[in-house]
């Protein structure tokens, strides 16, 4: 029986990636890679409008393939490797723990370009890394979070506890606590990226704690479906728009918007002109946009939170601008003094006010 | 820390629907391996059901038209599986495995144009007056009419098990095929209706999940949930109160970890997150001491031949 199940097991993982490769060399091959299905409404699902913007783009001059529902980790080694001995001259691999297996297998394919998004590992030249500043279309929602809560409860379902989320957190605190100073965060970490019955649950269970506001950063839309059904919670769309659940629960969304970044790398390697880049962009070019807002979020608030949006996108305001303190109270940033690039990329720390611990 | 704003009547409310989705899968499952047949394709059934359930259930707007229909539409998968595995005689891990992974893709394909609707919702069995009665009444009143159902269905496959002929005979097909065989009894035929039972009921868990506890389509949705509903049959050791206690005990785990990080709990929770597993490492090793209650035919391939 459980020989049986390990076989089913390695069985089954064999199977998922096996398929979906063609051959054929004249063209441009651009390979991606996906922790959820294409499906899955939030974070994959943006990803693939990208990998389509690029078939669009270039026609028949280029040709992508994708392999989805890769666990993040060894296995997603061997989907890269094969996507490489497959003739890939490109691959984009779309999930922060692909990290040290895109440096692995880059090492062993120096002429195929890799593309990391969200991880800091640049260990060859023929690895760039991308990803958006997230963080601040958080202080958008923190800012509409703090002012429409009632219950001054704020959920938070947080995937794992890498730079990323935890930026997300202290930057919805930060503008929720800002308009809101008895504002409170319930986190729950899920630890996974896509899951919905059990981000279904995370959502459920802050609900019944009493948050009426709840911030999801895990990739599909269960979250939302569960503050439906709940009624009277305000949801924000997560890497994708979800306005499927507009007006209410979703009042505004933070959208990741790759089609660009990617046919502009894609074009790189046409011409022969692709180098190893870190690539941090955020409203200012478009890689972050917000959604829609609902006339569920009052006049005000929704003009407050435009007036954010655009000093953002002019680079006027950032998001981390002192005073902050850590939590432990010691200072982090002076009055008026703004984050480098990177004690953000690394941020393992929450801001005063947060309560609870990150998870090591 | 606040444990104050955990409230256990919310919990086990909540653990009761959790668990609904794969204490219909494992009941299921454990039939089918009782009749001595290995189908490791519980996950893509489910998810046929989850995909069959939630289109009906938008097209008709009739939750209970959903559920039957989930429960056919995965049956009818098993059937693919119960033609190769008691007609071709092909090889069950493989098969299941197959049935797995179509099942997925099958899904994805039926579910494509229904991702972002939201379904009708299926009512509550009791009047609210009554689900309002404090502490009892969210856990005895304030569910919908297919949990009560799973839980009917875990009293009836016991009853069916342990005092019915019909029960008896199919545990003798399991245990040892030829012997049953001899004694004149439709061994292809008494398994033909396992699997198709076990299809239905892993057809019902998937529309649960589909239709009341994640209420929406998204491809993919049940996450491995198949594999614990296998993985429960052999930790209740083939009995059907022991897959309702497992189901619970899983389910409230992991209910409980999540509640217990929204109130600020400083435990590690890796460790409550892992304590299902290892919860089932420990009852195998215990059982292993003791007779295992496997059925001794399962697995195995069945040829009147002989």
């Amino acid at each position: 029986m459980k020989l049986m199940k390990t076989l089913a097991t390695a069985a089954l993982a064999l199977g998922m990636a096996g398929g979906a490769f063609a051959d054929g060399h004249a063209k441009t091959k651009v390979g991606f890679v996906y922790v959820g299905p294409v499906g899955d409404g939030g974070w994959t699902y943006e990803h693939d409008i990208g990998r389509k913007a690029v078939e669009e783009a270039f026609g028949d001059k280029v040709e992508t393939v994708y392999v989805e529902n890769v666990a993040e980790g060894p296995d997603s080694e061997r989907v890269m490797t094969q996507m490489a001995l497959d003739g890939a001259d490109l691959i984009f691999t779309t999930s922060f723990g692909y990290m040290d297996p895109t440096n692995n297998v880059a090492a062993k394919f120096p002429d195929v370009k890799f593309e990391h998004a969200t991880g800091y590992k640049r260990l060859h030249p023929n690895v760039s890394t991308y990803s958006a500043r997230f963080y601040e279309g958080r202080a958008v929602q923190g800012h509409i979070a703090g002012k429409m809560t009632k219950s001054n409860i704020i959920g938070y379902i947080a995937s794992f506890p890498i730079p990323e989320v935890i930026r997300g957190i202290n930057s919805a605190y930060l503008h929720a606590s800002k308009v809101n100073p008895d504002v409170e965060f319930k986190i729950i970490w899920v630890y996974t990226w896509f899951d919905p019955a059990k981000e279904a649950d995370a959502a459920k269970a802050l609900i019944d704690q009493g948050a009426d506001v709840v911030l999801q950063h895990t990739d599909s839309t269960a979250p939302q479906a569960a503050a439906e059904e709940a009624g009277g919670v305000i949801t924000f769309g997560q890497a994708s728009d979800m306005f499927e659940y507009a007006p209410f629960p979703r009042v505004t969304s933070i959208i990741d918007n790759w089609s660009p970044y990617y046919i502009a790398r894609t074009k790189a390697v046409m011409d022969g002109t692709w180098e190893s880049v870190d690539t941090w962009d955020g409203m200012p070019t478009g890689m972050v946009e917000m959604g829609e807002i609902t006339d569920a979020v009052p006049e005000d608030v929704k003009a407050e939170a435009e007036a954010m949006i655009a000093a953002i996108t002019s680079g006027e305001y950032h998001p981390f601008t002192g005073p902050i303190n850590k939590q432990d109270g010691t200072p982090w940033l002076a009055e008026g003094e703004v984050s480098e690039d990177g004690p953000l990329l690394g941020m393992n720390f929450y801001i005063e006010g947060v309560t609870g611990e990150i998870p090591q | 820390m606040d444990l104050g704003a955990i409230s256990l009547t919310l919990l086990i409310a909540t653990l009761m629907a959790a668990a609904t989705p794969i204490l219909f899968a494992a009941i299921g499952e454990m039939i089918v391996e009782k009749a001595g047949v290995l189908n490791l394709g519980v996950e893509g059934m489910m998810i046929t059901g989850a995909v069959c359930g939630f289109v009906v259930t938008i097209e008709t707007g009739q939750p209970y038209l959903g559920f039957i229909a989930g429960a056919v539409g995965a049956a009818a998968l098993s059937l693919l599986f119960a033609f190769l595995t008691q007609v071709t005689l092909a090889n069950q891990v493989a098969s299941g495995l197959a049935l797995t992974l179509f099942g997925l893709g099958l899904s994805s394909l039926i579910g494509q144009s229904y991702v972002g609707l939201k379904p009708e919702r299926t009512p509550d069995l009791f009047p609210e007056s009554m689900a309002d009665i404090p502490v009892l009444g969210p856990i005895l009143f304030g569910h919908d009419l297919i949990l009560y159902l799973g839980l009917l269905l875990v009293i009836a496959v016991w009853v069916f098990l342990k005092y019915a002929r019909a029960g008896l005979v199919l545990r003798s097909v399991g245990e040892n095929h030829d012997a049953a065989h001899a004694l004149g009894y439709k061994v292809v035929r008494i398994r033909t209706l396992a699997i198709v039972f076990g299809g239905a009921c892993a057809g019902m868990g998937g529309a649960y999940l589909s239709l009341v506890r994640v209420p929406q389509w998204t491809e993919g949705m049940t996450a491995g949930i198949g594999w614990i509903a296998l993985a429960l049959v052999v930790f209740a050791s083939w009995k059907p109160g022991r897959v309702l206690l497992g189901a619970y005990l899983f389910g409230g785990l992991d209910q409980l970890q999540l509640r217990l990080q929204g109130a600020g709990v400083a435990i590690p929770v890796e460790y409550l997150a892992m304590s299902p597993y290892v919860i089932t490492i420990v009852v195998l090793v215990i059982l292993s001491a003791f007779r295992t209650g496997a059925p001794a035919s399962l697995g195995r391939t069945f040829h009147a031949s002989g």
